[in-house]
């Protein structure tokens, strides 16, 4: 078989395909929806995953997060005689000093307290977290200082009433201002705006306790640490619904900065041991994003393998599809195979004529599932505003298999023709 | 048989083939046939129906293979030989006319008569001309870009005697070629097989129709798978 031949055996197939239009495309709808409900599900699933695992990774993969939680109230009579006493509960100083001590491959601690106040530029307020935090912060929250500077130690050893505000928040306090130039009203104090710094995620959510849930971050003011224990003190007051409610908290959050990846799993455990003895009540929660982020990717291997699965469940019923048609049109052009066998094609030529038939409707079909494919994911971030990735190796996978199941299911048509006898086929009806 | 001059381009020896449909049902299509047929001859075979014409053609034409016996064909035995060998074969020796024409339907005229080019791995660019010239011959020049449907039965079977010349093969076997036409357009058909012989092909043509016969240079009887009688007529 020479170029001219696997060439005008090509055309022919076309050809051949061309004078039943309808039939050739209704044949090829199977590996159409085959592909482009692999390609668009594989993209949305990606999407997913990605947007999933960037959420985690934000966290730092090598950090473990601990956070003061509420814990339920039991007593009720507490609660109620109460209700001019604080409730005390979650992280202390201590916790933290003694994380950095004992446990092995930790690398930084970083305390910080969080308070929801209203910051205040002229006219504008705005709702904010007062995070009081060390000058490494931005190393291991891996966020930008986009102007100015962050904390420095002097300015927690002093005390200073100084701020660093994110870049949302510097935007609808300082909207024709550059923010560096001023101060802002926090509580009771003044803090004069020192840097904007950009999250690395800024108006994502984060994750709390694995879930995708979580307080915008995007509307931050920081300030040292020392600063903020002595301007808020240890108790808030809080006022829900009529009642007061205040609690004390010392740290409202430790970041643990690990070595790597390997120390972080390690020390999950001791670090929950050690709290477990430390404290009374469960009012922590130790979130580990490597954790997080194994197991959204394990879920995610297992939900590309549904999808997998699915995707050959409908490219092998395509493929069926596609062989049904085949084996009807060897029935009906049975003539022509004798005609063509006594004017001297070899059954290999027979073989080959009808599998480029079969092979050219399943990567026409491929083809346009493809592209139908590559198109969904965009509709449905345009529509549903979910974050989908169509990847290379989906588009290849997805277009290969239905190559092959085009050359798999064609090649049991295409000998069922080649092994006509000639005469038989010459005196078909 | 006489001695000719010239050396047989079929040789058949002590040809048989027997159909085994069942136990008890074999069929005798043949039943030792002898012959030989010179090369340049028109030979006609006829014969009532089931007599084994039909049979007897596919095995010269090495469509079929006999059950028993010897096929020499020009030279080369061709009883035995593998099945891609024996495509080859035809697709280089032999030019085939159908009674029912057997054109492809999806192809034109110019593209039919091109179909046994493809098989030689010839680049069909080149052998245009010679396509083109053939169609010309058997007057169908203007139609080149016809389907079949579109031509009536006579023209279609020019369309397959076009087909059959595109190889230059060394002789045509033809299956009662005209039975499917009227008497005019039949005529005309067989006017066109005495050009071919008239230029040197052998010629093998089954038929029903005496005055077909009549045109042959030798006319076979068969009758019981075997050969009854054979005539020369010049
Ligand atoms: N494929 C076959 N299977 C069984 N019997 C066959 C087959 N082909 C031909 N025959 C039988 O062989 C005999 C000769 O057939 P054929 O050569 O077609 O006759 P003709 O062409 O002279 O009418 C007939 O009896 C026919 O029934
Ligand atoms: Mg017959």
């Amino acid at each position: 078989m020479n170029q001219y031949q696997i060439l005008s055996t090509i055309k022919l197939g076309i050809k051949s395909l061309m004078l039943h239009k309808l039939r050739s495309i209704l044949t090829m709808l199977g590996i159409i929806f085959g592909v482009c409900s692999v390609i668009a599900m594989l993209a949305i699933g990606e999407g997913a995953a990605f947007e999933a695992q960037e959420g985690i990774k934000s966290l730092g993969s090598n950090n473990i997060i601990i956070r003061s939680v509420k814990p339920p109230e039991d007593n009720n009579n507490q609660n109620t005689s109460g209700r001019s006493f604080a409730v005390r509960y979650g992280l202390t100083f201590a916790d933290s000093s003694r994380i950095l001590d004992t446990i092995p491959g930790v690398k930084r601690v970083l305390p910080e307290r969080i308070i929801r106040e209203n910051a205040r530029f002229g006219r504008t307020i705005v709702p904010v977290q007062v995070v009081g935090t060390y000058p490494f912060y931005p190393e291991i929250a891996r966020a930008e200082v986009v102007a100015g500077r962050f904390l420095t130690v002097p300015d927690d050893r002093f005390k200073q009433n100084v701020c660093v505000v994110t870049t949302g928040l510097a935007n609808q306090l300082f909207p024709y201002q550059d923010p560096l130039k001023h101060a802002i009203k926090v509580g009771e104090n003044y803090y004069r705006v020192v840097g904007v710094i950009r999250e690395r995620n800024t108006a994502e959510q984060r994750p709390q306790s694995g879930k995708m849930e979580g307080e915008p971050i995007d509307n931050n003011v920081y300030i040292p640490l020392s600063t903020a224990t002595s301007r808020f003190g240890e108790t808030i007051v809080r006022r829900t619904s009529g009642s007061f409610e205040a609690e004390t908290v010392e740290l409202h959050r430790i970041t643990v900065q690990m070595e790597d990846d390997e120390a972080v799993l390690t020390a999950n455990n001791q670090i929950r041991r050690m709290l477990s003895a430390r404290h009374e009540k469960i009012d922590y929660e130790v979130i580990v994003p490597l954790e997080l982020l194994l197991q959204a990717k394990k879920t995610q291997a297992i939900f590309n393998a549904v999808l997998g699965s699915i995707a050959a469940i409908s490219l092998i019923v395509g493929g069926i599809g596609i062989m049904n048609i085949m084996l009807a049109t060897v029935t009906e052009r049975t003539r022509e195979i004798g005609v063509r066998r006594a004017l001297g094609a070899k059954k290999k030529d027979i073989t080959v004529q009808f599998l480029v038939e079969t092979v050219v409707l399943a990567i026409g079909g491929g083809l346009i599932g493809v592209l139908v494919g590559i198109t969904i994911p965009f509709f449905v971030t345009y529509f549903a505003d979910m974050k989908t990735i169509v990847t290379v190796w989906s588009v290849l996978v997805a277009f290969g298999i239905s190559a092959i199941v085009g050359i798999l299911f064609g090649i049991y048509p295409a000998n069922a023709a080649a092994d006509l006898d000639p005469i038989d086929a010459l005196r078909h009806e | 048989m006489t001695v000719t001059s010239k050396r047989p381009i079929i040789d058949i020896r002590g040809i048989c083939k027997t159909y085994i449909l069942g136990e008890e049902n074999i069929v005798h299509a043949l039943r030792g046939v002898d012959l030989a047929i010179e090369e340049g001859s028109y030979v006609a075979i006829m014969g009532p129906s089931g007599s084994g014409k039909s049979t007897m053609l596919n095995i010269l034409g090495c469509l079929d293979r006999p059950t028993e016996g010897q096929y020499f064909l020009g030279g080369d035995d061709v009883a035995r030989m593998e099945d891609d060998i024996l495509s080859n074969v035809r697709g280089k020796r032999i030019g085939f006319i159908f009674q029912s024409y057997n054109l492809i339907p999806q192809l034109t005229v110019i593209e039919n008569i091109q179909v046994p080019l493809i098989y030689q791995g010839c680049d069909l660019k080149e052998y245009t001309d010679r396509a083109v010239d053939l169609a010309n011959m058997v007057g169908l020049g203007e139609r080149l870009d016809h389907r079949p449907n579109q031509l009536s039965g006579g023209q279609q079977q020019r369309v397959a005697i076009a087909r059959s010349l595109i190889n230059d093969p060394l002789m045509i076997l033809a299956d009662e070629p005209t039975g499917n036409l009227d008497s005019k357009t039949g005529l005309e058909v067989l006017d066109l097989i005495d050009k071919l012989n008239a230029d040197g092909k052998t010629i093998v043509l089954v038929t029903h129709d005496p005055k077909v016969g009549d045109r042959a240079q030798r006319v076979i009887h068969m009758k019981d798978g075997r050969i009854d009688r054979d005539i020369r007529n010049r």
